[in-house]
């Protein structure tokens, strides 16, 4: 048995370590040592924090993974000289999505794998394999095996990919018996932009403002993961006072999308007052960040470097005033959800993840912090300013929907107080480091947390341009426990599970 | 509870004075509004929305159009579970591949007269996304347009504005 730590210094001992990859190693594995790998995931002793393709001659597949121990990162790159790599789902399920679309996206074939149906290709495309070997597509297209389910008196019901609110679109396959779900099968993959291909090439510039727009509700989470990697390629330091002010925009992005969330929750357990009193609230944060930063969902506000705008001179009297507003109503509001018997007849014990799933998953955000999985980028990483600000991560045991809205209750609440701090300890100085263009390249791994979990950037910069850009949702390692969690329960509980996951589409489908 | 709803009573209402319509709007609109189909509608319009590949920030400021500051329904505008009972179709993002066949057969369901609303500056042209193999384009690139409205995203400000128009034309 070869742990990550003794892989990765055997690869730098072998030469193998690629010395431009910052800030954490990269070093290129053999097909033994990649295997080696998914056994620690599989084993438990690693959490996969990403999976991903990149094209090339011969195309490579990478793969961030973390220590369980001491929370130890590192990238493993396997090089795919017959289109194949050993599969890694075959062994860790949280893999098997990834390597589908690694498979339909760029045409390495992971070997040994028990699905091999295409993922985020959905048949519609002029080409297989678009950012591979760019094969013309098979017509007709062969027809998408749901998984078979087998048992009397069960009945379909599909769902989507146009859904009846105002939401993202995917289709849901739910198999029941009578009213409880017996499987639910997702399908996704229509809003799939082909963000990666659009990254190759691009300048810094336009790269992160595409990053900023893969998932638009965590927009201030991708521009800093995209910008951290950056600066990780570049070697650039970034001003304390950038710092903060990311920080300062990713908790009221944390704020905004929590207090939605709360509200929604509630609303599709029909109780409309705490929607509209949260939907309040979320208002009245999106309304502070465009007086702060001047867009209210503050896309492009950071850019690689640092931020693109310094506060007002009037923005700390605003927030501290919208504060004072959120801790008089916000308690009360928390205090109507805990008193209402019939809201928590609907949210406790309904959509059950289970602790085992959130750990073998690496369940990122409050999916896995409901279900007793401790890991939040900014303790465990401890980005810039977080490992100078006190705050703590709230974990739960449950595993249900009332378990995910008391995280959200919880950070909620420690939002505030990093706020305050931040407010508080707001370094003087420039916004931003320039950033120059002359300087060749590099690749750099970054890591933001937004509200709904690790949001993950790998770049790799060649001549001043994007080369190689891939993003990595939290979707990822939610939307399967979903399927999970809805087992057992009904049909017309899927609502309440789903707004309690609150899965990005877009960013899950690049 | 009972704090939060006497407080309600006390307190006037959140929800603000309407945006005038935008004229930039209204201009497009004329040109596609034939003056009999609006009097069949009078000031109600039922809205389907539909994400063609959008980010979801569109959605985000949507959604806010029916929060207690911009009350969309007061203007008779209500969002709509089906195609078919819209009048409108609201449709964000650049139109993906994926999503082409959807918006198409979305169309095809909702019942005339009905308009179409691009909102978004990837529904107008595919914005940043445009030119990926993923991508069929803007919204008028698959199905016809009837208003534009700009932004990334929008804000709700600026989305009732351009609704307004359409009741107002």
């Amino acid at each position: 048995m070869t742990s990550l730590r003794e892989i990765v210094a055997q690869g730098c001992a072998d030469g193998r370590r690629v010395e431009t990859h910052r800030p954490w190693p990269r070093v290129v594995v053999t097909a033994e040592g990649w295997s080696a790998v998914t056994g620690e995931l599989a084993a438990g002793r690693a959490t996969m924090l990403g999976l991903w393709g990149e094209s090339g001659v011969p195309g490579v597949v990478h793969m961030a993974a973390i220590t369980e121990d001491d929370n130890e990162i590192a990238v493993l790159s396997l090089e795919c000289p017959l289109q194949t790599f050993p599969s890694v789902g075959a062994l860790h399920p949280a893999a098997i999505r990834l390597e589908r679309a690694i498979h339909s996206l760029y045409g390495l074939k992971p070997v040994g794998a028990a699905d091999t149906r295409p993922w985020l290709d959905l048949g519609f495309w002029d080409v297989e394999s678009p950012l591979g070997p760019r094969l013309p597509a098979a017509n007709p297209r062969p027809a998408y095996d749901f998984l078979p389910v087998e048992g009397e008196n069960l009945h379909r019901i599909p769902v989507g990919p146009v859904h009846a609110g105002i939401i993202e679109p995917g289709h849901f396959r739910f198999t029941c018996a009578g009213e409880t779900v017996a499987r639910l099968e997702q399908r996704l993959g229509y809003v799939h932009k082909g963000i990666d291909s659009l990254m190759a090439g691009a300048t810094i510039d336009r790269a992160a403002k595409l990053a900023a727009r893969t998932s638009g509700d965590s927009t201030v989470a991708y521009g800093i993961a995209f910008a951290r990697a950056v600066e990780a390629a570049l070697e650039i330091e970034v001003p304390a006072r950038a710092h903060y002010l990311r920080a300062l925009m990713a908790e009221l992005e944390r704020l905004a999308n929590h207090f939605g969330d709360i509200g929604a929750i509630c609303n599709d357990a029909s109780f409309a007052i705490m929607h509209a009193h949260c939907g309040i609230l979320r208002e009245q944060v999106l309304r502070a960040a465009d007086a702060c930063f001047g867009h209210r969902l503050m896309m492009d506000r950071v850019v690689p470097g640092g931020v693109a705008v310094d506060l007002r001179a009037d923005a700390p009297a605003i927030l501290r005033s919208a504060l004072k507003i959120f801790r008089q109503r916000f308690p009360r509001l928390v205090e109507l959800y805990d008193n209402t018997a019939s809201l928590q007849d609907r949210t406790v014990s309904t959509g059950v993840v289970r602790a085992d799933y959130a750990k073998q998953f690496g369940a990122p955000g409050y999916v896995g912090r409901a279900s007793g999985r401790a890991f939040d980028s900014r303790k465990a990483i401890a980005y810039a300013p977080y490992d100078a600000l006190d705050f703590t991560v709230p974990v739960l045991t449950a595993g249900d929907v009332n378990a995910r809205v008391w995280i959200r209750v919880h950070e909620v609440e420690q939002s505030f107080a990093l706020i305050e701090q931040i407010l508080a300890g707001l370094p003087d100085g420039p916004i931003a480091t320039p950033i120059d263009s002359a300087n060749n390249g590099g690749e750099g791994l970054g890591f933001a947390e937004g509200f709904r979990g690790d949001v993950l950037a790998a770049v790799r910069l060649e001549n001043g341009r994007v080369a190689h850009c891939h993003l990595r949702d939290p979707s990822w390692f939610q939307w399967p426990l979903l399927e999970t969690a809805i087992e057992g329960n009904i049909v017309a509980d899927f609502p309440l599970c789903n707004k309690s996951f609150n899965c990005s589409y877009s960013g899950h489908d690049l | 509870m009972r704090q939060t709803l006497l407080e309600s009573l006390i307190h006037g209402p959140l929800t603000e004075a309407p945006p005038t319509a935008d004229d930039a709007a209204l201009a497009e609109l004329a040109k596609s509004l034939e003056r009999n189909a609006r009097r069949r509608l009078g000031r109600s319009l039922s809205i389907r929305e539909v994400d063609a590949g959008s980010c979801n920030g569109c959605e985000l400021e949507i959604h806010a159009l029916n929060n207690a500051f911009y009350d969309l329904e007061r203007f008779g505008l209500h969002f709509v579970a089906s195609p078919r009972h819209a009048d409108v179709l609201l449709v964000t993002g650049p139109v993906t591949k994926n999503m082409r066949e959807a918006l198409e057969r979305t169309y095809r369901a909702t019942p005339d007269p009905k308009w179409v609303v691009a909102l978004g500056d990837c529904a107008l042209d595919g914005g940043i996304f445009a030119g990926s193999y993923a991508v069929a384009g803007g919204v008028s690139d698959v199905v016809p347009v009837d208003l534009h409205i700009r932004g990334c995203p929008p804000s709700p400000t600026a989305i009732l504005k351009g609704l307004i128009a359409l009741l107002e034309t």
